[in-house]
């Protein structure tokens, strides 16, 4: 898999008398194959007009979009998107919901079942099949929607600040769950986030990106994501020397891009 | 802390200031309720009271002949009625069959009124075409009374059943449409999307996001156009009807027959309110998940 964007820009039209806007400016990123990306910025600075461009649900003003070399025209199968929320269909169960995408695609009940079934197991929701999502926790909901975007196969997992709605302690629980379940099934993710911390400790690679207009500014390499694979608690990892330097370093960038905002 | 509000027009009501003050504030909830949740608690007993009351005033103004039996007579002259008409009928035809005949008439016009426009208001959500050219002739019809087009009725498809069909038919179309045009809009757009992204077509994001989730607008709206079915019933039984309560109603009143006019909106109000209870069990049965996420 590799997923290629060349020099995108994408223009909000004028509206209401407010000037257009330039959300996404040049952007030039390429997703290989197991990649775990994230997207780091302050709010309004395209995060997620980037992510619903790769999911195929926006054309860009001008640029290229590849996925190994096909032009990307439309949203399709070999990306799938969990969502921060309100996503969930309420009146089926956590196996109905699990399994909504392979019903989609004409697979039939057993079969889906089998695999929902796999899925529900991986993601810790056992024994929760046929409970009604509406009644469960954040953290189960999204675990849900991971498990339903994980159905049929992708080849590139986007989340938009998927973690963001839970607190805490769930939201850490969740970063070791996601990296997990990436580390055992070998997708790629494109991965938004606003918590620097979150952004650091889970990506192989971090762009950062600026507002007015929305571009990437800094890429970084990280190494984080896979001590924490290889067996150093999360704690630990969170504390270490280079992961606090290099926080404070992407929090330096963004301050100072929100005070050029200011 | 002070007892007085400061602003407000409970501040400026002098003497009963701080009564008044206190009612206007929320208080504290008892535990397993929510706090400021508008209109919470059970009404069950507060019903049964306004209904006693309703009734013991009813029997009160009568038996002390306050007002006179032509104007309002008694309960114990309804349920006599009630006995009488069951027994032997109305100008000859049987209790029973008068309200067979116009539950037919409503329920036909409303399951048309359903399989009709349920889908034509989808489509109005879905389709800007069909919104286009449909939304002109509904909201132009909508707020007409049905008495004032039911000549219309009668000259176009004559005095038999189905112009009073058409009738009862009208007014449950137009709101059950809107609840489903309306409903359209109550999917996420995560919902919609999310499905996209599994390559779903336009037609099974209909069949599997949209019209699940109006499903509780679309319930609401049948629960009103019903409503409406039954008070455009005694119209549509104006003109030469000769069965049916709207018929019963409307001959007693010329004959001042007060009892059986009173009987016969009873009747109406008790199919009603059964029917109403029913849809209101379908809904708790169906979707359960409803304003829950
Ligand atoms: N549909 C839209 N129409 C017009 N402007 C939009 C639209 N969606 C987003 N924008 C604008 O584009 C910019 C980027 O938005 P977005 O991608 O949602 O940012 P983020 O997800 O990083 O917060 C913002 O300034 C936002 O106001
Ligand atoms: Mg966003």
């Amino acid at each position: 898999m590799r997923l290629k964007l060349d020099n995108l820009s994408v223009v909000y039209p004028a509206s209401d008398g407010r000037p257009p806007v330039a959300a996404l400016s040049e952007i030039n990123l390429v997703i290989e194959d197991a990649e775990f990306v994230v997207a780091l910025g302050a709010s309004g600075c395209g995060k997620s007009t980037l992510l619903n461009l790769i999911a195929g649900f926006l054309s860009p003003t001008s640029g290229q979009l590849t996925l190994d070399g096909r032009p990307v025209s439309g949203p399709g199968a070999d990306r799938a998107v969990v969502f921060q929320k309100h996503a969930l269909l309420p009146w089926l169960n956590v196996l109905d919901n699990v399994a909504f995408g392979l019903q989609i695609q004409g697979v039939a009940k057993a079969e889906r079942y089998a695999t929902a079934n796999r899925l529900v197991g991986l993601l810790g929701l056992d024994g929760f099949q046929k409970s009604p999502v509406y009644k469960l926790s954040g953290g189960m909901q999204q675990r849900v929607g991971i498990a339903r975007a994980l159905t049929c196969d992708p080849k590139l997992l986007l989340m938009d600040e998927p973690l963001g709605a839970l607190d805490a302690l769930t939201r850490e629980k969740a970063q070791e769950l996601i990296l997990n379940i990436w580390h055992e099934t070998h997708k790629s993710v494109f991965f938004i986030t606003h918590s620097v911390e979150e952004a650091l400790f889970m990506g192989t690679k971090l762009i950062v990106m600026s507002p007015r207009p929305g571009r990437i500014t800094h890429s970084f390499d990280l190494p984080f994501s896979r001590q924490f694979l290889g067996g150093m608690p999360a704690r630990a990892v969170k504390a270490s020397p280079e992961f606090i330097k290099l926080r404070e370093d992407v929090l330096k960038i963004i301050f100072a891009d929100e005070e050029a905002a200011a | 802390m002070t007892d007085k509000p400061t602003s407000g027009p409970a501040s400026r009501v002098g003497a009963g200031e701080s009564r008044l003050g206190r009612l206007a504030r929320a208080r504290p909830t008892k535990p397993g309720e929510i706090y400021g949740v508008p209109g919470q608690g059970s009404t069950l007993w507060l019903s049964a009271v306004s209904i006693l009351l309703f009734l013991f005033v009813w029997w009160l103004v009568t038996a002390m002949g306050w007002v006179k039996p032509l104007f309002v007579p008694s309960p114990m002259t309804i349920v006599t009625k009630l006995i009488s008409v069951w027994n032997v009928g109305f100008t000859g035809t049987p209790f029973l069959v008068h309200v067979e005949i116009s539950t037919v008439r409503v329920f036909s016009a409303f399951l048309l009124a359903c399989v009709v426009g349920i889908p034509l208001g989808l489509a109005m959500g879905m389709s800007p075409l069909m919104r286009g050219l449909f939304d002109p002739p509904i909201e132009f019809y909508r707020p007409i009374p049905p008495l004032a087009y039911l000549p219309l009725m009668i000259i176009w498809f004559g005095i038999g059943e189905t112009s009073k069909i058409l009738l009862i038919f009208l007014s449950v179309f137009a709101p059950v449409v809107l609840g489903a045009r309306s409903g359209v809009k109550s999917a996420s757009i995560e919902q919609i999307h999310a499905a996209y992204s599994f390559g779903a077509t336009r037609w099974q994001v209909l069949r599997h996001v949209i019209m699940p989730s109006a499903l509780p607008e679309i319930l609401t709206a049948m629960r009103i156009g019903i409503g409406f079915g039954w008070t455009t019933l005694v119209a549509a039984e104006m003109v030469a009807a000769t069965q049916g309560i709207g018929y019963m109603v409307l001959s007693a009143s010329q004959f001042l027959q007060t009892p059986v006019v009173i009987m016969g909106i009873f009747v109406i109000a008790i199919i009603a309110f059964a029917f109403d209870l029913l849809m209101r069990f379908i809904e708790r049965r169906l979707v359960p998940w409803k304003g829950r996420m």
